[in-house]
């Protein structure tokens, strides 16, 4: 067992628990905050399969920019204070068996075309260093460019469709 | 120390933490919390796309994990604004609530 098993093993029981924490916990600030700790853990295993600059832009859109939206979201609305409805009794055991049942078929059609033993490559040596975040780039606006052109359309609509959205109708009925 | 972690161990835990999510969107009521946990589904998916990236040496699901990043950041703009909006007109983001159209 050499050190980067270890590390790997210590990432996703990291990854794990915050998951399992988002999962119970009562406040929902509590629960943003199990996942910005997820997002951190998967944001190392970006980093340990070579894409640094994928890791990068997972901290800064994830952690930052999106986990920051979710808590201002939270405060204010004051959502964490709201009185807690009861579900439906028989909902949370078949939620769990379904789950069980999601992940030994994930799991039985992922390894099924999978060979167990298959380890990864061993990194380029441009990999790790400025001319892999190059060739991304180079891949992204020579192959790519199309959907990336389509991306900023898609930017536009979601932010033309915030501000319609929460825009307090002035001279609206009631 | 150069480090060999198979395919299978990133695929497993991308398996399980994907499931997590689909789990917390069954159980929990909350929508904001509902929300989350389709997040972290989105997450487990792109740690799968950038492993099988690794797994055969190319680039495209790198560009692919860049491409769900950005869905996922214009979906949580909207989805935050509708939360806003259904909680202005009901005070609850219970999503028991959201029954209006139900005859």
């Amino acid at each position: 067992m050499n050190s980067m098993l270890i590390l790997f093993i210590i990432l996703s029981l990291a990854a794990v628990l915050s998951a399992l924490g988002l999962l119970l916990s009562r406040s929902a600030v509590y629960a943003a905050l199990f996942l910005v700790l997820n997002f951190a853990c998967v944001a190392i295993f970006y980093l340990l399969l070579g894409a640094p600059f994928i890791a990068l832009t997972q901290i800064t859109v994830y952690a930052g920019a999106i986990m920051v939206l979710f808590l201002f979201v939270i405060m204010l609305l004051g959502a964490e204070k709201l009185p807690k409805s009861q579900s439906l009794p028989w909902q949370r055991p078949l939620a769990i068996g379904l789950a069980v049942v999601l992940l030994f078929e994930a799991g039985f059609l992922l390894f099924q075309r999978l060979h167990l033993t298959a380890t990864l490559a061993q990194p380029e040596a441009q990999i790790n260093s400025v001319d892999a975040i190059r060739t991304l780039g180079l891949t992204l606006f020579n192959q790519y460019l199309l959907p990336f052109e389509i991306t900023s359309i898609l930017l536009l609509v979601a932010m033309v469709g915030a501000i319609v959205l929460t825009k307090q109708e002035k001279g609206a009925a009631g | 120390m150069e480090g060999t972690i198979p395919l299978s161990y990133y695929i497993a835990v991308s398996a399980i933490l994907f499931t997590m999510g689909a789990l917390g969107v069954l159980i929990r009521r909350n929508a904001l919390i509902v929300f989350m946990s389709i997040e972290l589904m989105l997450n487990a998916a792109n740690l799968a796309f950038v492993a099988f990236a690794r797994s055969y040496g190319v680039l495209t699901g790198q560009i692919f994990v860049f491409f769900v990043i950005t869905v996922a950041a214009a979906e949580v703009a909207v989805g935050l604004a509708l939360i806003v909006a259904i909680f202005r007109s009901k005070h609850s983001i219970d999503v028991d609530q959201m029954s209006s159209l139900k005859g």
